[in-house]
């Protein structure tokens, strides 16, 4: 029999209340030994819940839910604890100790409701990342992702790309008959037509962009205004804005939705030449890493310092002393909001440009990878001469194509599908 | 009554290396035929071999099979197809004297150990607790055994048909098993009618040769055994003939055309499907309205027989249609027709109903190979007779037989498409069946499976001895080639390299274009050229090894896959979450792996999936 697995399926604590699920055949006999009795199917009751001795770990509202008709489709129990650490840590002992329980892998009770035919494949790539969609740009990207936006145009390239191996092949096997001794003229040009069209999509922003949201970096040197804006910008006093140099030393990022974007702001340390502070030093390098992997910088330093492409912002234009900028992109004074909403609005229309449109599909780093290998084998097969070796090309784009309708399903996809689940879900 | 272990039925080409290789494996065996003179016809063309075809007949040979060694005893015209493209396409061809090909495998088994060969009419299978236990003969002889295997080809409820004309039997002249054919379809096995066809044997005297396109024998000395003869060294036996090449014409689609109603193909009375591959004459002018002409090669079919093969127009005219046909063709004008053409239509067993074992999965025991499981051609035959009695031998004696899979045999890819996919038409091998056709070549089929056939006990001591000194060559070739030489050094020998490519491996010097053995003869040694055929096989290794690479993952898929077995009980109809389609898709097939499965068509990666997850459940169950 499969064992049964245990999870905190609720937030981090401590919070007012915790929900640990558990799932599998000894899911009655736990729920059992905690609470003293089984409650009414799908009924939530108080129940005291005891340790191996007899003493009381919590009062808690309890749920027994026997399968197959439940999220995994097995028998499952929900315990609503105090979100307290101490409680949960021990009632989570208590279930680690009673035979055949375990704690739940990464994924795993939504890999159980897969294999119990709770859901599909389909529904469950689509599933992973409705679960991180916080923004609605987010969530209509997932939606056309599992409604198939991805998978019909692979249909069609798999198609034509049958054609085109279908063609080869004849040229291999049929060398005998008169007409089909030579490939057609057409042949690379039609090679090259879906080169492009992959390479098009390939162009496109990943899905990634989106679950991560559009990173926006504010950089300068120390005590430049750079986590007053932050605080501004993510509205929350996230980080501690002084005017005492050099106070943010490590890199502070905070997710918001603006017009129902992802934003991922992050405030870094002040960039300067020399430091003899070493945690300076480290919170430097860590600013330098941010501002490679940004999608735009904010950069309120001198200007004309900063990284290419990043917006001069003029901060502080409520302090006199600060030399203005001549070019600056916006001018923001932190006191009297002056600017704050121009510059969210350009934000918005810039960020609306580099991510997905709603609706679109995005390719996830996988697909993406795929892809990409695909439209390198169909080069590859433009440039062998051999048809041989051209047709074992277009068979390895076929492979990719395949892989991204999932038609070669491993053990290894499904774990990195599932694996993005976190535990408990 | 007369015990044996494996008792093979029907000594065409599929039952021919049934029975040998059963008894190369030490397994008591019987090969049962209507008539023991007829072992080894070819009841078709005169040929062995071709695209994909080659590859077969020389996988069969690395097994030590009887094939290729009959076909270069009989072979009186050699040519190497696809000669200009890559040499994992490229397909061996013999053209044999009929007559000297059936004595040589006649010969061969008479040699054979352990085989006894029994005259007489198969009429039924003797079954006992559900196990196939022996057959009887229609003389009321009975013959008890482990296991049977059938090889009945066309003969199993064959009709022939010929215009109007409709004839009882499996080939023409022949009885066919219709007794056989009535009991299998009684125990409720999955039956269907396949079709195919040959075309009329002409007089070769009345062909007008001067006036065509001759078309000679390959001047290279390749054989297709790669097992020399022993007396005679490496080469050919036979003087070698040429073939010639005419073409039908307008004249000749018009007398066609005019006909078709009374071809019973058209007239409705074969229902059966033919071969897309190999079509009749009278299909190629329908369904190619528009072609002003096809070829159509005339193949002698023995240096002492005047009988001649025009390969290209199979057909079921009325024999007045196929006489007034052949003479609008150039040549052919005065031609005289010594047996018309026909088509038979057969029965055929589904064989999604088989094992990878070629084992029927409803009657342990009854192993069918050839045409009987819906394929054509005697190389597809040939190498479905060498499982299946490989199969049976290895189950009676207890020990494991080879393990093929789609990476390291066409066999495989063979048996794997027809126990997955069933047919629709008669099943003939193509390159294009084999997705890892790079490292599938003809030439390297010894290399491939001669140690695995040797391990499974099926390889006689001539052949195992010549591997060992193979091998011995092998290893010493494979060492020169790691010989590392700058380009500087090949550069002041004259070949067209860069000087400032640095120091490389010979066998990574071979990549290059202009580089060939030959070139690199200077630091490869004398000895290197010692087996030609060898050489050129490392060469290839080397060429084609970038390639090779990159489908390792896909192979470690493969084989991760493969290791999974679903087994013939797996409760497809209790997993939950699989649709009634992809249960009923699933139960039919029965596939022996998760990998199979997956090659399944419509078989949906959703469904895999849960397949797989329970799949592990069970064998951890097992556990």
């Amino acid at each position: 029999m499969a064992d049964t697995i245990f999870a905190l399926s609720s937030g981090a604590p401590p919070a007012a209340i915790a929900v640990i699920r558990i799932s599998g055949p000894a899911a009655g006999t736990a729920l059992h030994a905690l609470a003293g009795r089984l409650p009414g199917d799908r009924r939530a009751v108080t129940a005291v819940l005891r340790d191996g001795n007899g003493a009381v770990l919590d009062r808690a509202l309890v749920l027994w839910l026997p399968g197959p008709q439940t999220a995994t489709g097995e028998d499952t129990a929900e315990l609503h604890l105090h979100g307290g650490r101490a409680v949960i840590s021990a009632v989570m002992d208590r279930l680690g100790e009673l035979p055949d329980l375990r704690a739940a892998e990464p994924g795993e009770f939504t890999r159980r409701a897969f294999a119990n035919g709770r859901i599909d494949l389909a529904e469950a790539e689509g599933l992973a990342d409705l679960l991180s969609a916080e923004t609605d740009l987010q969530r209509q990207a997932a939606l056309a992702r599992a409604g198939g936006a991805v998978s019909r145009p692979v249909e069609q390239w798999r198609e034509r790309l049958l054609e085109l191996s279908a063609t080869v092949e004849a040229v291999l096997d049929f060398a005998d008959e008169d007409d089909v001794a030579v490939l057609p003229g057409n042949f690379l040009k039609q090679i090259n037509a879906l080169w492009e069209e992959l390479k098009s999509w390939l162009a496109r922003p990943k899905a990634e962009a989106l679950r991560e949201g559009y990173r926006v970096v504010i950089a300068g040197p120390p005590n430049a205004g750079k986590s007053t804006l932050f605080n501004i910008l993510v509205q929350s006093e996230a980080a501690i804005a002084t005017p005492i140099a050099g106070t943010t030393r490590d890199v502070l990022t905070r997710p918001v939705g603006y017009a129902g974007i992802p934003f991922l702001f992050a405030d870094t340390a002040g960039l300067h030449d020399a430091t003899d502070d070493v945690v300076e030093a480290i919170g430097i390098e860590r600013a330098l890493e941010a501002l490679d992997r940004a999608d735009l910088v904010l950069w309120l330093g001198p200007e004309g310092e900063g990284p290419t492409g990043a917006w001069e912002i003029s901060a502080q234009s409520d302090r006199p002393q600060g030399a203005p900028k001549v070019q600056a992109r916006h001018r923001i004074s932190a006191v009297t909001g002056e600017g704050i909403d121009d510059l969210i609005a350009d934000l918005i229309e810039s960020a609306r440009q580099a991510l997905p449109k709603p609706g679109e599909a995005a390719l996830n780093q996988r697909q993406h990878d795929l892809l990409n290998e695909a439209a390198r084998a169909l080069r590859a097969a433009t440039e062998e001469a051999d048809p041989l070796l051209a047709a074992e090309a277009l068979r390895l784009a076929r492979v990719c194509f395949d892989g991204l309708l999932g038609r070669t399903t491993t053990e290894d996809m499904l774990d990195a599908l599932f694996g993005r689940f976190c535990i408990g879900k | 009554m007369d015990q044996f272990d494996i008792i093979v039925v029907g000594g065409g080409h599929a039952g021919v290396e049934a029975a040998a290789v059963a008894a190369r494996m030490g397994a008591r065996t019987a090969l049962v035929s209507f008539d023991l003179d007829a072992i080894g016809a070819m009841s078709c063309n005169p040929a062995i071999g071709g695209l994909g075809k080659g590859h077969l007949v020389r996988e069969v040979d690395a097994c030590d099979g009887i094939i290729a060694r009959a076909a270069d005893a009989g072979a009186i015209h050699y040519r190497m197809l696809n000669r200009s493209k890559g040499s994992a396409v490229q397909g061996p061809r013999v053209q044999a004297d009929r007559k000297r090909f059936k004595a040589a495998v006649q010969q061969l088994l008479r040699q054979q150990a352990s085989l006894t060969l029994v005259e007489g009419e198969a009429a039924a299978l003797r079954m006992s607790g559900g196990r196939v236990t022996g057959i009887e003969l229609s003389d009321g002889t009975g013959l008890a055994a482990q296991a049977v295997v059938l090889c009945t080809g066309t003969f199993l409820g064959g009709i022939l048909f010929r215009g109007e004309e409709r004839i009882v039997g499996g080939r023409i002249g022949e009885q066919s098993a219709q007794r056989l054919a009535v009991q299998l379809r009684e125990a409720s096995l999955p039956m269907a009618r396949l079709k195919t066809g040959t075309p009329p044997r002409l007089d070769g005297r009345t062909i007008d040769w001067a006036r065509l396109e001759e078309q000679p024998s390959d001047a290279e000395h390749w054989t297709m055994s790669a097992l020399p003869p022993k007396a005679r060294g490496p080469g050919r036996v036979l003087p070698q003939v040429f073939c010639a090449i005419t073409r039908t014409n307008t004249q000749s689609h018009d007398v066609i055309r005019a006909n078709l109603h009374r071809s019973p193909l058209f007239s409705g009375a074969i229902g059966a499907q033919g071969p897309r591959y190999c079509p009749s004459i009278e299909d190629k002018i329908h369904r190619f309205g528009d072609r002003d002409g096809h070829q159509v090669f005339l193949e002698p079919e023995g240096l002492d027989t005047h009988l001649v093969y025009p390969n290209g127009i199979s057909t079921s005219l009325p024999a007045d249609v196929q006489l007034a046909m052949l003479r609008t063709m150039e040549g052919l004008e005065q031609v005289e027709m010594v047996v018309p053409g026909y088509a038979v239509e057969y029965d055929h067993i589904d064989p999604r109903a088989l094992r990878s074992s070629l084992e029927l999965r409803d009657l342990p025991g009854l192993y069918c190979a050839g045409q009987i499981n819906g394929t054509t051609g005697y190389e597809e035959a040939a190498a479905q007779g060498l499982v299946a009695g490989m199969s049976a031998a290895a189950r009676v004696l207890g020990r494991d037989p080879i393990a093929l899979d789609r990476a390291n045999s066409y066999m495989a890819v063979m048996v794997d498409d027809l126990t997955l996919h069933g047919v629709s038409e008669p099943y003939r091998m193509l390159t294009a069946r084999a997705e890892y056709r790079l490292r599938l070549r003809a030439n390297n089929a010894t290399s491939r499976l001669t140690p695995l056939a040797i391990a499974a006990g099926c390889i006689g001591p001539e052949r195992a001895e010549w591997f060992g000194r193979r091998e011995a060559a092998r290893g010493q070739m494979n060492a020169a080639l790691d010989l590392a030489v700058t380009g500087h050094e090949l550069v002041s020998a004259g070949l067209p390299v860069r000087a400032d490519v640095g120091r490389l491996p010979l066998r990574e010097w071979l990549r290059f274009a202009g580089i060939d053995v030959v070139a690199l003869a200077p630091w490869l040694g004398s000895d290197f050229t010692q087996d030609p055929e060898l050489a050129a096989e490392l060469a290839e290794d080397a060429a084609y090894a970038p390639y090779l690479a990159r489908q390792e993952a896909e192979l470690a898929d493969l084989r991760a896959g493969e290791a999974l077995q679903l087994g013939d009980d797996f409760p497809y109809d209790q997993i939950p979450g699989l649709s009634r389609e992809m249960v009923e898709r699933l139960s039919k097939a029965r596939p022996a792996t998760l990998a199979a499965a997956g090659r399944l068509p419509g078989i949906t990666p959703a469904a895999l999936a849960a397949l797989l997850v329970h799949a592990r459940r069970r064998s951890d169950l097992a556990a």
